[in-house]
């Protein structure tokens, strides 16, 4: 039938500064832009354009401008915006559900952007981060309640044994992104950076592609609904392994890779056939109850002996307070919270944008639950979900988090303009893709080099920013809400982030 | 001494290293005038190769026992002090030998006035050459190997 | 989930102590002289001590000293006390009047143990119980604080400079082995008695100079365990802090006194083995109690007194010692002012603990 759907996107190129250099006929992926010989002048096809700025980018005469095209737009901008529109007459023309890619663009609230930091004046020195030691250590993993000592006179000895610990240099983790989702070059950036700066990055439901298995000691491995590449050489390999309950951008949902993304590599490392669709299921099917959650946490454990942090993953929703107390009593030491914005490679749109709770609101809950309880100590937290910059990093270690865990931001760095089409595999920045020729856009050389930059710049700004607060290692910082204050909030809202309104 | 070698597993075919090469061997070195504003137009020195998903920059490898230099019946292709390769269209008579013995196709026809040939000169007056410079994906690096 | 209404009052400015080792009892003379010698360091706005050995004939009671803003206050805290305490004597703290000394509350000293079956009832031993008392007390019956809860100690104090503080006690008429005390430089309106240091749970008692940056977490992470965070001032925390880690916990002193000016990860590296497993795991284990921000305390029990200054020494604490007498102080104007020609003074390091036993126990 005829689509009713015009382009997304409108075109504009300067005719004075286009010098026909077919540069962008190459570089769009989805085949826009062509040269006509007989105008001896580049065309484009509007109706196939994506909004993803690789040609406006890499235009060498910056003659080219790509801007949302509004055309039809409806009256009632106010309750049917054209979004809405498109996506009824898009259901009618397919019958099927809408997929999208990366976290929700929905305006919810952005609590971090609510929050302010505190710095000490007079009564408290600030310290200069240049100039003194300013710490960022962070070790995650199950802690006891106390240590025991044997106390020999002069020399005092411990008797307790820690449960396994992950070292991190910075309180920033990259967070699951799967092998299928996101290209080869892009899990090996991924997982050079984490060594570089001495953090740790997550294999996402992909598996673990044989080549890096060398980067095992920064690597969390996760065990997924679909248990995609799970064997025994996945868990030896890894520093820690993650059990992904639910992420984010589709709580309720399992991972979804298309099958148009399942090339042989993959197949391989996921053990699946290719070319089908990798649709992992819903739950995972032998963790119906939290009891079943713990028979799965010390299978893990018994798996690997004992000598690896077990993490459990969930996206953040209603009741996170209570299920977060259960999962740490279940035996998880470590527990992941992903909150609404957090990002997808594929997931339908009405879900991405309408289930789940943000981060902010969760970490805090859950961080008071895990105190009230006085459990606080049994298991790290890591927050995830839409972290945009160092502030939002502090904000959230203020509220409770151990570490946070990084996605869409790092994505970001290396060339992403969240254009939302991941799920297409065609993506032109070379992230979301698994076509050779679009995969060697991504040098790992360069994107590792950009990904510990960005870890090396956010954290000299959490050190300012620690300086700022009078505060020389990140252990006193986190939990400590007073170092917030709130901006714009309601009672409410002020209560469940347990922070006070600014002024008082 | 240094050369451009090329890396093929991250080269990504976008050619922006012939439009930067043309735009270096053109009279006013800007891009827009250079490609709409002069005629003839310059001639870049650089080709890539492609066959998806391969593909790779070629240009003058400035070779150690270059068959271009051997060949020249005018003595317009000679190697300088450093070792580079250079063209002395002065010298040329364009009779199209060393287009035929390069074993690189790195040498083209300059048909623009006295159709002699044209190539890769290493860009003389910048630290680095511009091909070096502009790839955005590292795919030419300019090194002593 | 409701939060205390915090009004942050900063912990200033001078704090002085000193300790006879060989439990020699003497009056507060001197450590009044000591503290009014750094008169400048406060404002006027607080002042406290507290004292070791003055109760040699109740030294197995708790001695509760408590303030009531009102009558209703202090029946209400009776009534409660007589609930699960035997109370041997209740009696007026001694004061007199002077001008520099405006409104006290009612101040009033309790000499009591628990009740047997009260303490059984609830499952725990006589410290704990006692400590629950006072909890409950400072966060539940309005009006009611206690200064101290300590055996044959007491904490004293009130709304002014500190050696006006002591005239106000009459600390002249008590004899101890260990003083100590601070005067207080707040930087918001004054009227509270309660937020003058020390500040003292059990045998601890805290005098405290500087900000703690840590407090919002130091605090969330005693709530764990039951300790209520109530007197509007970060620097109940540290008492808190050392009952856990010392009564509670039975780590040693000097161990304590590494969570709360924990080494930096750079010097741990440099430990040997043993040192470095133990230092590394204490800090992992117990980094919400790492003291943040400037601080110099003195920490008196009564087993001894101890001074502390934080991991990068931002405020000044000087120690020295004459024979049997070890003297800490926010200047050394201070230990000069009593002790003219001691044997050996030194400013101790950042994070490295001086601690002065009490050598003669029998004296406890």
């Amino acid at each position: 039938m005829k689509s009713y759907i015009p382009g997304n996107f409108k075109i504009d190129r300067d005719a004075d500064k286009c010098i026909a250099c077919e540069v962008c006929v190459r570089q769009c992926s989805y085949e826009v832009h062509a040269y006509d010989a007989e105008e001896d002048a580049v065309q484009a096809d509007e109706s196939l354009c994506t909004g993803c700025q690789r040609c406006v980018v890499f235009c060498p005469t910056e003659a080219l401008g790509v801007q949302p095209n509004s055309n039809p737009g409806s009256k009632n901008q106010g309750h049917w915006t054209d979004n809405d529109r498109k996506r009824v007459l898009k259901q009618a023309e397919t019958g099927g559900v809408l997929l999208t890619g990366m976290g929700t663009d929905k305006p919810y609230p952005i609590y971090w952007d609510n929050m302010v930091l505190n710095a000490s004046q007079v009564t408290n020195p600030s310290i200069d981060p240049l100039r003194e030691p300013m710490e960022l250590r962070t070790y995650l993993g199950r802690k006891p309640d106390m240590l025991e000592i044997e106390s020999r006179d002069t020399c005092p000895s411990l008797k307790t044994t820690l449960a396994p610990q992950l070292k991190l240099e910075v309180p920033i983790l990259f967070s699951a992104i799967s092998y299928g989702a996101v290209s080869y070059n892009v899990c090996e950036s991924m997982a050079r950076a984490s060594k570089a700066a001495g953090t740790f990055w997550n294999t996402g439901e992909g598996g673990l592609h044989k080549n890096l298995h060398g980067y095992g000691n920064n690597t969390i491995v996760q065990v997924a609904s679909g248990r995609f590449g799970v064997d025994k050489n996945y868990l030896d390999v890894a520093a820690a392994v993650e059990i992904k309950i639910g992420q984010g951008a589709k709580p309720g949902i399992g991972g979804h890779l298309p099958g148009e993304k399942v090339t042989e590599p993959i197949s391989e490392t996921r053990m699946i056939p290719v070319g089908t669709d990798a649709i992992s299921p819903a739950p995972h099917h032998d963790i119906y109850s939290i009891e079943d959650l713990s028979q799965l946490i010390y299978a893990l454990k018994e798996a690997t002996n004992y000598t690896k942090p077990i993490c459990v993953k969930i996206a953040a929703v209603h009741n996170a307070a209570a299920i977060a107390s259960g999962i740490v009593r279940a035996g998880a030491d470590i527990i992941a919270i992903d909150g609404i914005r957090g990002g997808t490679g594929a997931a339908p749109t009405v879900i991405r944008d309408n289930v789940g709770i943000p981060i902010e609101l969760a970490l805090a809950a859950v961080d008071q639950r895990l105190r009230d309880e006085g459990i606080r100590n049994q298991a790290s937290i890591i927050a995830a979900g839409g972290f945009r910059n160092s502030a939002d990093i502090v904000k959230a270690i203020a509220l409770g988090a151990d570490a946070v865990y990084i996605a869409t931001s790092a994505l970001i760095a290396i060339g992403c303009t969240v254009c939302q089409m991941c799920y297409t595999g065609k993506c032109p920045w070379g992230i979301t893709t698994q076509q050779p020729h679009l995969v060697k856009r991504i040098n790992p050389d360069i994107a590792t080099e950009r990904l510990t930059n960005l870890l090396r710049g956010w954290a000299l700004e959490i050190k300012e920013m620690l300086g700022g607060m009078g505060i020389n290692a990140i252990e006193s910082l986190r939990g400590n809400r007073l170092h917030l204050r709130g901006v714009g909030l309601t009672d409410t809202e002020l209560d469940i982030l347990g922070i006070l309104p600014a002024g008082r | 001494m240094k050369k451009v070698y090329p890396k093929e597993d991250v080269c990504i075919g976008c050619r922006l290293c012939e439009i930067h090469c043309l735009v270096q061997h053109s009279k006013s070195k800007d891009i827009i005038k250079a490609f709409k504003k002069e005629f003839p137009r310059a001639l870049k020195r650089i080709r890539v190769e492609e066959k998806r998903p391969v593909s790779f920059a070629v240009q003058c490898r400035h070779c150690s026992d270059a068959p271009c230099v051997a060949a020249c019946l005018t003595g317009a292709m000679s190697k300088d002090e450093r070792g580079a390769v250079l063209h002395n269209p002065d010298k040329c008579i364009g009779c199209w030998t060393c287009i035929m013995v390069c074993p690189f196709g790195a040498i083209q026809t300059d048909k623009r006035g006295k159709r002699i040939v044209a190539k890769c000169d290493l860009c003389p007056g910048e630290e680095t050459p511009v091909c070096v410079v502009h790839c955005p994906n590292r795919a030419l690096v300019y090194e002593e190997r | 989930m409701r939060l205390h209404r915090f009004e942050k009052d900063i912990s200033g400015c001078s704090l002085t102590g000193f300790i006879h080792q060989d439990g020699k009892r003497v009056t507060g003379e001197d450590i009044m002289k000591s503290i009014a010698c750094m008169h400048d360091r406060s404002n006027g706005l607080g002042g406290g001590f507290a004292a070791y050995g003055i109760y040699p004939d109740f030294k197995d009671h708790y001695a509760l000293h408590l303030l009531f803003d009102t009558m209703k206050s202090k029946e209400e805290t009776e009534h409660y006390l007589n609930q699960n305490f035997l109370i041997d004597v209740e009696e007026k703290i001694p004061t007199r009047k002077i001008p520099a000394i405006k409104n006290p509350p009612i101040l009033w000293r309790y000499f009591l143990n628990p009740k047997r079956e009260s303490r059984e009832e609830a499952g725990l031993s006589e410290d704990d119980f006692v400590v629950q008392a006072v909890m409950k007390i400072n966060s539940e019956i309005d009006g009611a604080f206690v200064m101290s809860s300590g055996k044959n100690m007491g904490a004293f104090k009130a709304v002014g400079f500190p050696e006006e503080v002591g005239e106000f006690y009459k600390l002249e008429e008590y004899k101890a082995w260990t003083w100590i005390a601070h005067g207080r430089f707040p930087t918001n309106t004054p009227g509270w008695w309660g937020g003058a240091h020390p500040f003292t749970l059990l045998d601890w008692s805290i005098v405290h100079n500087g900000e703690i940056s840590s407090y919002g977490i130091n605090k969330r992470y005693l709530e764990m365990f039951g300790y209520k965070c109530t007197l509007m001032t970060d620097t109940e925390v540290i008492a808190y802090l050392f009952d856990l880690f010392l009564r509670r916990h039975k780590l040693s002193i000097p161990l304590a006194c590494k969570i709360l000016a924990a080494p930096f990860w750079s010097d741990i590296e440099r430990m040997e083995p043993k040192e470095q497993e133990l230092m590394q795991t204490l800090r992992i284990v117990y980094g919400s109690g790492l003291a943040n921000g400037p601080f110099a305390i003195l920490l008196g029990h009564r087993g001894g007194l101890v001074g502390l200054n934080d991991r990068v020494k931002l405020r000044p604490l000087v120690v020295a010692r004459k024979n049997e007498t070890v003297y800490m102080s926010s200047e050394e104007s201070g230990i000069r002012e009593i002790c003219p020609d001691p044997d050996e003074v030194w400013a101790p390091k950042a994070g490295e603990p001086v601690i002065a036993e009490l050598k003669n126990k029998h004296v406890l």
